[in-house]
């Protein structure tokens, strides 16, 4: 197959690094909601122990 | 534990990923025979041999877990598997779109690099199901680690056997004389390479520290609900 034009290969290849920085964005995203999570219930611990 | 060395551990993926991205827009020339599409090749090849290589590291690992009987090593396997995973995603993906570009078609199934990728993808899926539907932990972890110490031996057989399979479209572009790459284009592409690898190394880290402070909190939340069970229940 001949080589695309360059405003038809861009799609391709803007598709193709989208696609790859998504999922790394995706999964730092999950794994900082989870962080927070831990985050939360370490302060709730504490609070809960100054109380005390 | 795990997060000694994360902070310049991210620095340096972040400079990395920056400088792989501008040689690969800005000083790597156009391909040839493919033109600009082949730009897809510097994000797609380092993602598989990285992922290939987290898929044998995840079997050393577990190797390391089932002689020393330390759970830590088996946490390791998981999160270089499940990252490679991740990667896999990525690499079917813009392997997909690179074929469908290059070649016009989304999928080639002659084709054995292509063919032999998606089966290790897919024995590697098994992993979770695997891992997941033992309850027991201890079981969990040997079972896991004899699975992934098995398909990680597959991972180097199934490079050797492809690599003696005549290749018929997908192009060889590394090789023991130093592959067909002229030499803007191999700076390029080893940057990307560290700079994947780099990646790779960071997220693992990342998530072993993340999985590291849940087991903390949990034996926290346990040791408190033993010594007052109203207050933390």
């Amino acid at each position: 197959m001949p080589a695309l034009p360059l405003d038809e290969a861009g799609k391709y290849v803007a598709g193709a690094y989208v696609v790859v920085f998504t999922l790394i964005l995706v999964y730092v995203a999950i794994m900082g909601a989870k962080i927070a999570r831990i985050d939360r219930e370490l302060t709730e611990l504490n609070e809960m122990l100054e109380d005390e | 534990m795990y997060s000694k060395g994360l902070k310049p551990l991210a620095g340096a993926t972040v400079v990395a990923i920056c400088a792989s991205l501008a040689l690969v827009f800005f000083y790597a020339p156009l391909d040839g025979d493919q033109g600009f599409v082949q730009k897809i090749f510097y994000v797609h090849v380092p993602m598989a041999i990285v992922s290939l290589c987290g898929f044998v590291a995840g079997g050393i690992m577990a190797l390391r877990h089932l002689r020393s009987g330390d759970p830590s090593w088996d946490l390791r396997s998981y999160v270089a598997i499940h990252l490679s995973i991740i990667l896999g995603v990525g690499v079917l993906v813009t392997g997909s779109i690179w074929a469908r570009a290059s070649w016009g078609h989304w999928w080639v199934w002659d084709e054995p690099v292509l063919v032999s990728y998606l089966v290790v993808f897919l024995l590697y899926c098994v992993y979770y199901p695997l891992r997941f539907s033992i309850e027991d932990r201890d079981r969990q972890a040997r079972y896991s680690s004899v699975f992934a110490i098995t398909a990680g031996a597959f991972v180097p057989l199934n490079f050797v056997a492809v690599r003696l399979a005549e290749s018929f479209t997908h192009p060889r572009v590394l090789s023991q004389t130093g592959g067909s790459l002229p030499g803007e284009m191999r700076l390029t592409f080893l940057v990307s390479l560290l700079a994947m690898t780099l990646l790779f190394v960071t997220l693992w880290k990342f998530e072993l520290t993340s999985k590291h402070a849940a087991a903390q909190l949990k034996r926290l939340k346990r040791r408190l609900a033993e010594r007052q069970p109203a207050a933390v229940a």
